[in-house]
């Protein structure tokens, strides 16, 4: 693995021009977050002032219902994908069947497909079978790849879980609800834990499935969504830019966590959605 | 005496493969039993039966007089050894040995210090603090031992238990395994297809083929009174005899069974003892097998294997030679 030869200068010219072309935009957003011109980008800022920050915080309330709403549908996503997509891999991990790997292709489907397709299909969805658009079926909308999330990193885990594990702690007088607490749980928990925040991660800032499935109004703006108008119509521009490094913050977070709960040898499923 | 286990027409069927096949046994208590057998051959799904693991298709199982089926693994007084050993990877090796004990609700205290003595009885003490991952093959078999031993019960199966270590780890296993049996005085039950293992461990031996018990008995009784060409040839190689073989040299015209140590080489004008009776015929392989060297001769059609001490050999392939044996060591069987 270690190779002796270094890179040709070309070569890491290219490299170094990649990572910043994608992450000056990054910078740029941060650097904004504190200009004093609240119309326009003009580089470089005219001057710099953390007032925004304070007016974010005071004088916007239409903030924090969009990140109240993000909050409650990352939360509940991620724990519906918590349960199904545990029982998903306990299930397939364990079972031979016919089909069996089909079954396992349309589980992770969801995260292939691109997000308008899916967008799409859940909207007309819902149509034929007349539920009103609400929160609930944006938390249904961001479920369908969350789950996938929390199956890939548990099914690798539970293929670690011989059966006669399992027989054993029947074996040694445990039910099926003790061999789960004391047996599964304590080996698949930290891959949960890192399914389950970039569940949370990827559902907190979605904004292709979620403009599908919300419906309109106010009340269903998640906080991507509120960003999205914030830069149509400009007005304390530098205000979105706080909330974008907030943003950054929440969901960049967990991604880290999860890496490195996760770091021993296993890839993290469906980090690069 | 009371019976520990009792089949009564077991059946275990896996949609069209008849795993276990109208199985009738009965095992005392205090007995250390061997289900010996070729892979396939059902003795592992009787082991799964007697530790719920498996539900019967059909017929009866009891344990201790109590009605078995039905009954989930962890409602039986029955602890399992299992091949992989299963400990438990994210526990120390006091906590897989107290496992048992801390589902029945045993104070943490009370359960360590009965923990530190299985591990005691099996010789790993000091070892608690350790993660399974640290021990060796034959030390992770004694923690899956000590984990089944620590709940006292009145079965302990055993699948298998010898398989994964090394010949010389084997047979201290086999002597350690004897002598905590005669200790504890528990009924052990074990699945092996090693007949050696099977021999030396057991009082009784159930030799099992395609789902059903084609013998059972004492160790001895089966490898001298082998019933059917597949018991004589599973346990210890015997030689079958045609029953033209048979008739020819002063037996029944059955088939017949003959060890190959009751062989010995024999001058070909020789007087031999009565009772005795000699076939000549052409050596077909010679192996040295350090304390004893096996001679292949077929003769009148029948393919016999002999075992001489090595000093008396002078023969080599292609030679002809003269064998001669007890007419009592070539045992009638059944056709099967």
């Amino acid at each position: 693995m270690h190779s002796e030869h270094r890179a040709g200068i070309p070569l890491t010219l290219a490299a170094i021009g990649g990572l910043l072309f994608l992450h000056i935009p990054l910078m740029l957003i941060i650097l904004y977050a504190f200009t004093t011109e609240e119309k326009s980008f003009q580089f470089p800022p005219p001057g710099y002032t953390t007032r925004w920050l304070s007016v974010a915080w005071y004088e916007r309330p239409d903030i924090w219902q969009p990140l109240y709403l993000s909050f409650k549908v990352a939360l509940i996503a991620t724990a519906i994908a918590l349960v199904f997509g545990t029982l998903a891999a306990a299930g397939l991990s364990r079972a031979k069947f016919f089909g069996k790997e089909s079954i396992s292709l349309l589980f992770i489907l969801p995260i292939a497909l691109p997000g308008i397709i899916t967008g799409i299909a859940l909207r007309s969805a819902f149509d034929i079978m007349g539920l009103p658009f609400s929160t609930w079926t944006i938390v249904l909308g961001h479920a369908t790849f969350c789950i996938v999330v929390v199956y890939n990193n548990a099914v690798a885990r539970f293929r670690r879980i011989s059966g006669s594990m399992v027989e054993a702690s029947m074996d040694l007088g445990a039910d099926g609800f003790q061999t789960f607490r004391h047996v599964i749980l304590p080996q698949i928990g930290s891959a949960l834990l890192a399914g389950g925040m970039l569940a949370f991660a990827l559902s907190f800032d979605e904004v292709i499935v979620t403009t599908f499935t919300a419906g309109t109004g106010v009340a269903s703006k998640t906080l991507p969504i509120w960003m999205l108008d914030e830069l149509i119509r400009p007005r304390q521009r530098p205000v979105t830019n706080v909330v974008a490094i907030f943003v950054m913050a929440v969901t960049f977070i967990p991604i880290v966590c999860a890496y490195y709960l996760t770091k021993d040898g296993e890839h993290t499923g469906g980090a690069g959605k | 005496m009371q019976n520990a286990v009792s089949f009564q027409h077991v059946s275990r069927h896996f949609g069209a493969v008849r795993a276990v096949d109208d199985v009738s046994l009965d095992i005392a208590e205090g007995e250390f039993f061997a289900m010996l057998g070729p892979s396939g051959s059902g003795k592992t799904t009787c082991l799964r039966l007697i530790a719920g693991f498996e539900q019967p298709t059909s017929g009866h199982i009891e344990i201790f007089g109590t009605t078995a089926e039905g009954l989930p693994p962890y409602r039986r007084n029955v602890n399992t050894v299992f091949q992989d050993y299963a400990l438990f990877p994210h526990m120390t090796v006091g906590e897989n040995v107290a496992y048992g004990l801390m589902i029945r609700g045993v104070a943490r205290a009370e359960r360590e210090a009965q923990a530190i003595e299985a591990l005691k009885m099996v010789k790993l003490d000091g070892f608690q603090t350790r993660r399974p991952s640290q021990l060796s093959g034959g030390q992770r078999q004694r923690v899956a031992l000590a984990r089944a031993l620590v709940n006292k019960p009145r079965v302990l199966l055993l699948d298998e238990p010898l398989g994964a270590l090394d010949l010389k780890l084997r047979e201290q296993m086999q002597d350690e395994l004897k002598a905590l049996q005669k200790q504890l005085g528990i009924t052990f039950i074990f699945v092996t297809h090693d007949q050696g293992e099977a021999l030396s461990m057991a009082n009784r031996v159930a030799i099992f083929n395609e789902g059903k018990i084609v013998q059972a008995g004492a160790p001895s009784d089966v490898y001298e009174r082998p019933r059917s060409r597949f018991v004589a040839d599973f346990v210890g190689s015997a030689n079958v005899l045609t029953p033209d073989f048979n008739a020819r040299h002063g037996g029944e015209k059955t088939w017949a069974s003959l060890r190959p140590e009751k062989i010995r080489l024999a001058l070909p004008k020789e007087k031999l003892p009565t009772g005795w009776t000699s076939a000549t015929g052409l050596v077909t392989s010679v192996s040295y097998q350090g304390a004893v060297t096996r001679i292949v001769i077929t003769s009148e059609g029948n393919r016999i294997a002999a075992m001489v001490p090595a000093r008396d050999l002078t023969t080599s392939e292609g030679d002809t030679l003269t064998f001669a044996w007890p007419r009592s060591a070539a045992v009638a069987m059944e056709d099967a």
